[in-house]
């Protein structure tokens, strides 16, 4: 019986093939081709200007693109499993918009000028603020539609409030740098980025991991998941804590970046066998996959017009998205 | 060892009061069906034996109240089927089975070869062993509902509480699970069944607990409530009660007359 699970390991070891591959590729494409082995010899002390440049801007960038795309693929699975919907993906509890607004809060105030930690730092703190507010609405109901619509109504909020302070900008460069900085990016961030979101990431998606057996249990419902020995309130409260550290460090660091956590457990969930637990470290390579594919595509595509990741992994991921629902549609009737 | 006991039981909804003050108890060894119309609060009881109910009063698992259980041990005490048959993603019909035998394995690791031969066979006894590669979703109502009993018979538990298991069941089927739910009692486990069909209800069952509005009316053998005529004022039908196969048989005749159910809960205060 060849069935998809005895396929696993081999999905596990493609992705993680490719993810190494993307990553040396990652490092190697730029304004100028420089060779990545250049890394191994000059880490530490680089010399040459080629060294400082793999150093100091690829490699954070790399780092960034895996971490980042790790935790918005991984939480992606985590939230379509807990939620039992296919739609649902970090954006959906209103996380990477509350993130959104404490960033732009950060930029609007001028506090960014004072420290390079100022915004992700405030965009943290809106990632938090939004997990207790969901805490406080969705109470001790834990009803699935309570916490779709309190996500939704929180990232409305967020999203008119970002709107109000772009509106209430009398500084057009400041604005200019909302609207960019919302975008999503990995361009011109450093190390200083990779120890301050990673962290967090690491914790985020460690937490998130450990729903795995619950999210298994949780295909069959609330009521015969409980009788399988899960809790339901532990199971949400690690689900939206975890995403909310993961995610939010990474839209901390890289602004809001849509699309990777709705489709990356979209395309593999067929292929480890629809089980919601094995789907969490596909996803999570997954995403790091997709997202340094989308990074390079960034730089390669146009490269003198610093074009935005996040506008191109919504460009790429919406049609995608679109031509993968009317095939399955096509393919079930 | 395993004995759950009830003591005045009570569960109420915003619309009012579901479980009135039921009390029971019950040791292994029993295959008890659990009787009444629609609405009557069946499916309550069942949840609230499973502990996934709030209520008021006691239910005790061997002692022990069913909230207070560890979880995994619960899982390993008590196994549940509820009425809806939900299976979201489309999972193989073998993985949705050995989603039973999470209680037996470790957090991180799968299930081992001997959860996998547990599984197998409680397909087999289910007479679903050919679907273990089949998508759940493509298989008809019935079948889906064998996969689902085989995964509640996977979990391996002292004590089965399953709601309306035959329901979309063809004859033989329902027979055979019938059968297997009384070997189960037979071999020592604790088997809940609530039940629609009295006619398999009056053969198969050791005990019936019959509910009325939230109200335990009766609980007792299935020949001694044949003889009381509770059936037919609870359900307002007329029966032809028979022997088969030296067991007593309920057989719904007739709709009463004078029928109070057809106006459902006019005694209760809302």
């Amino acid at each position: 019986m060849t069935s998809p699970s005895s396929l696993y390991p081999a999905l596990l070891g493609t992705l993680s093939f490719l993810l190494v591959g993307l990553f040396v590729l990652s490092l190697g494409i730029g304004q100028v081709w420089i060779d990545p082995t250049l890394l191994w010899f000059s880490i530490g002390e680089p010399s040459s200007a080629e060294a400082i440049i793999l150093n100091e801007i690829r490699l954070p960038r790399a780092v960034l693109a895996v971490m980042i795309g790790a935790i918005l693929g991984l939480s992606g699975a985590v939230l379509q499993g807990f939620l039992r919907n296919p739609l649902a993906e970090p954006g959906l509890l209103g996380i990477s918009a509350t993130a959104s607004l404490g960033a732009v809060l950060a930029i609007y105030s001028g506090l960014t000028a004072f420290h390079a930690y100022a915004l992700p730092l405030s965009a943290l703190v809106g990632a938090f603020l939004a997990v207790f507010l969901l805490q406080a609405l969705v109470g001790r109901t834990g009803d699935i539609l309570t916490i779709i619509l309190a996500g939704v109504a929180l990232s409305s909020l967020s999203a008119a409030l970002t709107s109000l302070i772009l509106n209430m900008s009398t500084n057009p460069f400041a604005a200019l740098e909302i609207v960019f900085w919302m975008m999503g990016s990995l361009a011109d961030r450093s190390l200083v980025h990779v120890f301050l979101a990673g962290p967090f990431i690491l914790v985020g998606g460690a937490l998130l991991l450990f729903t795995a057996r619950a999210l298994d249990a949780l295909s069959l419902g609330a009521d015969v998941a409980q009788s399988l020995g899960v809790s339901l309130q532990r199971t949400r409260t690690i689900t939206i804590l975890g995403t909310a550290i993961g995610v939010g460090a990474a839209t901390a660091v890289a602004g809001a970046i849509g699309f990777v956590g709705l489709i990356v457990p979209h395309v593999l969930r067929p292929l480890v066998g629809q089980k919601p637990g094995r789907l969490l470290p596909a996803s999570a390579l997954g995403g790091a996959v997709f997202l340094l594919a989308a990074d390079i595509f960034v730089r390669v595509i146009m490269p003198e017009r610093d074009l935005k990741l996040g506008v191109v992994t919504a460009i790429l991921g919406a049609p995608f998205f679109l031509w993968l629902l009317v095939s399955l549609r096509r393919r079930s009737s | 060892m395993t004995r759950i006991t009830c003591k005045d039981v009570n569960v109420s909804y915003r619309s009012g009061p579901v479980l009135k003050s039921v009390s029971f108890d019950a040791t292994k060894g029993q295959l008890i069906g659990v009787i009444g119309p629609n609405g009557a609060g069946k499916s309550t009881l069942i949840r609230a034996l499973a502990g996934l109910q709030s209520y008021s009063g006691d239910i005790q698992w061997d002692g022990r109240d069913v909230h207070r259980m560890a979880a995994t041990e619960r899982a390993k005490t008590i196994a549940y089927m509820p009425q809806a048959r939900t299976v979201h993603w489309t999972l193989p019909c073998l993985d949705v089975v050995l989603l039973g035998r999470l209680p037996h394995h470790s957090r991180f690791a799968g299930p081992s070869e001997k959860d996998r031969e547990t599984a197998l066979a409680a397909m087999s006894q289910m007479d679903v062993q050919g679907f273990a590669a089949r998508p759940f979703d493509k298989l008809s109502g019935g079948e889906q509902a064998r996969v689902l009993i085989a995964r509640m018979l996977a979990q391996d538990s002292a004590c089965f509480l399953a709601d309306e298991p035959v329901n979309g069941l063809d004859p033989a089927h329902q027979i055979s699970l019938m059968q297997t739910f009384q070997k189960f009692a037979q071999a020592g486990r604790l088997v809940f069944v609530s039940l629609h069909d009295l006619t398999l209800a009056g053969r198969w069952c050791d005990r019936l607990l019959l509910i009325e509005h939230g109200s335990l009316k009766a609980d007792t053998s299935p020949g001694e409530l044949i003889g009381t005529g509770l059936i037919q004022q609870v359900y307002g039908i007329e029966t032809m009660d028979i022997m088969l196969a030296g067991q007593p048989t309920i057989v719904p005749a007739a709709v009463r007359s004078n029928a109070s159910t057809l106006v459902p809960n006019q005694s209760d205060s809302f």
